[in-house]
């Protein structure tokens, strides 16, 4: 009587221990799907002039992850690395290397807005989720927006915005806006103007140099001899450098004072000088801005690296809070697509400059700081305006 | 405009006009005398500057750095026309384009491992740091008067040296005839070679002298290259006195078409359009002379 039943026992016990056994082969199965490795993609400039801008943003994205452990909701993180070299004319080839051959879950990129202008391209064919770092064109969160594409740097629009309310404020009515003659230039100059006559300013001349040419005494005699309250300006790198110590030796900066987007005073102090004390500038961060959340930033990167962090850095480390909040919320799934773009649309960072949210159009809507260049630094005046957010004309998100 | 705004604004052409000639010289006396088509000269030109600027924090003054500098650039000079150059002048004028273009991207390479990527700052000298004011708001600094100082000079010398001395003529000789003057018991190939270090040296000397107004950086190169090339092809292909020429003409056009407006056939044309106003002049000489405003050889 008894056999029999073990026997039936042993057969049920059997078939228990396939199913079990069947269990345990599919656990360690469904856990692999979703404990396997997040993939994330680096598009970013490791070589030409853009080169340390996307050394800064990736070592800060990796310094944001580093306090999770390395890791995303839990997960271990694979990095894939494209060096885009800021050539547009690579930009589609090298996001599809990255997005169809790498497979990766998510892209940081990338620096040159012409770059992001073919990332942004392929990922509304692909759906791929984007993260732009530092490119600023408007049309990214704009005309070109994307429930898939976010940016958690600046658009064009955002920088000299600011600076007509700061000018007038400073009783400067009557300015002359200065930059090159190319699409960032003209983006820059056109939500100067907005922003300027808003205030109830006057630009009296609009002055342009041809991208990339750096010979301004032409125009500085213009200057001159048109006698505005003061200068705005929109020039970065090199540009930037000779700039302002053209402007310091023809002798105007002591009677026309000069203004200009962040990027001005930005990486280039050292080259500048004296030329560029008491400049001011608009931008959403400054390296001595004084908050614990910044300060402690900036040890533990100098800590990392063994550089001091920029506004780069910071844009990079933000990209890393942003999909770590993600994440979280989804529990590390990434493949869910649309809770992940929700947790992103709601995600509230706790940046170095100051806490920031996502607008609308997925661009951040953050505060700008005035800051003044003082003995080779630029120190934070106040905030110029806060919680700017970006028109984002023609975007139907 | 207002009169004293205009003579400023010439001056500023001037001023400008003559740097680009003192790059431009070089490419010219190149292709001049040698015969070939030099695309690596704007890289001579962002080395000068990245020199000045190394040297002047090595040595800790600007003018220790620009000699330094100077026989670096000779240096230079003469190790690539012993290794490269040298092999090809008899040879087409694309293979001299393929070398000298893959010089452009050896250099930027090497700058980028040794000096990096960065903008750099070159202080101007203590001694021609002030500015002269010429108006109640605008000042002009000394350093850029200096400099067209300097390049006047530099033009002055090489036409001496050129024209009147025994190294000149035998230059001369050998930009007409190689073989000829080779048979007279002349080294064409180390009168070559000085020839090439020295026009290497200009290059390099004018980034140099102009790394404290114009600032250092990876691209600077290419910029000047293109202009050169504007000055070089206007003036006509190896005539000094024709880049001359050139060079303030285009010094001129560059800034006026920065500032004024007029009217061209019932058009408005703005200065915004000024990067065009430079190879708009270029088209136009090349459809009057096609060989350049001066003639071929060095007279």
């Amino acid at each position: 009587m008894i056999k029999p039943l073990t026997r039936h026992s042993s057969r049920r016990d059997f078939l228990t221990g396939v199913g079990a056994l069947a269990g345990v082969s599919l656990l360690p199965l469904a856990g692999c799907a979703k404990s396997d490795k997040v993939r994330v993609g680096f598009m970013l400039p490791y070589t030409g002039t853009y080169a340390q801008l996307g050394i800064a943003i990736e070592n800060g994205f990796r310094l944001a992850l580093a306090g999770q452990g390395g890791k995303l909701g839990g997960r271990e993180v694979e990095y894939f690395k494209v060096d885009d070299e800021s050539n547009p004319a690579k930009a589609t080839d090298n996001a599809n290397k990255i997005i169809t051959r790498d497979k990766v879950d998510v892209v940081v990129g990338t620096v040159h807005s012409g770059v992001a202008m073919g990332l942004i391209k392929v990922a509304r064919e692909t759906g791929s989720l984007v993260l732009i770092p530092n490119a600023g064109a408007n049309a990214a969160t704009g005309e070109l927006c994307s429930p898939n594409v976010f940016r958690t740097s600046f658009s064009n629009w955002q920088p000299t915005h600011p600076l007509g309310k700061v000018m007038v404020g400073n009783g400067h009515k009557k300015a002359v806006f200065i930059t090159w003659k190319y699409a960032a230039g003209e983006e820059a100059l056109a939500s100067f103007a907005e922003g300027y006559r808003a205030a109830g300013g006057s630009i009296v001349k609009e002055l342009f140099v041809p991208f990339p040419n750096v010979e301004f005494q032409a125009l500085l005699t213009e200057i001159a001899a048109l006698q505005p309250d003061a200068v705005a300006c929109f020039f970065a790198g090199g540009g930037a450098v000779k700039f302002v110590k053209d402007y310091a030796a023809a002798g105007l900066k002591q009677k026309i004072p000069l203004y200009g987007s962040g990027f001005l005073t930005e990486g280039v102090l050292d080259a500048q000088g004296e030329a560029a004390e008491g400049v001011m500038t608009t931008l959403h961060y400054a390296d001595s801005l004084d908050n614990a959340r910044n300060a402690a930033f900036r040890s533990a990167y100098r800590d990392a690296y063994g550089t001091d962090a920029d506004v780069y850095a910071v844009q990079g480390y933000d990209t890393g809070l942003l999909l770590i909040q993600a994440l979280e919320k989804t529990g590390g799934d990434i493949t869910d697509r649309e809770a992940v773009i929700a947790a992103m649309e709601g995600a509230v960072i706790d940046s170095p400059r100051g806490q920031w949210t996502m607008s609308k159009a997925h661009n951040p809507v953050q505060d700008f700081y005035l800051r003044r260049v003082e003995n080779g630094d630029n120190k934070v005046i106040g905030v110029a305006w806060s919680a700017l957010e970006d028109p984002a004309r023609g975007c139907s998100m | 405009m207002d009169p004293t705004i205009f003579l400023i604004q010439l001056l500023n052409g001037v001023q400008y006009g003559l740097l680009l000639f003192l790059v431009a010289s070089g490419l010219t006396l190149i292709f001049g005398i040698m015969g070939v088509i030099n695309l690596a000269h704007g890289s001579f030109y962002m080395v000068g500057a990245y020199l000045a600027w190394s040297l002047t924090q090595a040595l800790g003054s600007f003018w220790l750095a620009l000699a330094a500098g100077i026989v670096l650039s000779v240096v230079l000079g003469m190790l690539l026309e012993w290794l490269f150059i040298r092999h090809l002048y008899r040879r087409d004028h694309l293979q001299q384009v393929l070398l000298t273009y893959g010089l452009i991207l050896v250099f930027s390479e090497l700058r980028s491992i040794l000096w990096g990527d960065d903008v750099h700052g070159v202080a101007v000298p203590a001694m021609l740091s002030g500015s002269i004011a010429l108006t109640e708001t605008l000042a002009y600094p000394v350093y850029r008067f200096w400099l067209s100082a300097i390049c006047v000079l530099l033009a002055g010398l090489m036409y001496y040296l050129i024209q009147h001395t025994r190294l000149g003529m035998m230059i001369r000789a050998g930009a007409t005839n190689r073989e000829m003057t080779q048979s007279l018991g002349i080294d064409i190939g180390l009168l070559y070679r000085f020839v090439f270090a020295f026009g290497v040296a200009l290059a390099a000397f004018a980034g140099m002298i102009a790394a404290p107004v114009s600032s250092v950086f990876p691209g600077m190169g290419n910029q000047v290259l293109i202009l050169c090339f504007v000055v070089v092809v206007i003036g006509g292909l190896g005539s000094v006195k024709g880049a001359l020429a050139a060079a303030l003409l285009i010094g001129l056009i560059d800034t006026f078409g920065k500032v004024v407006e007029f009217e061209l056939a019932g058009f408005q044309v703005l200065p915004e359009l000024a990067g065009m106003s430079v190879f708009v002049m270029m088209a136009i000489v090349l459809l009057w002379r096609p060989e350049g405003l001066f003639s071929r050889r060095l007279r």
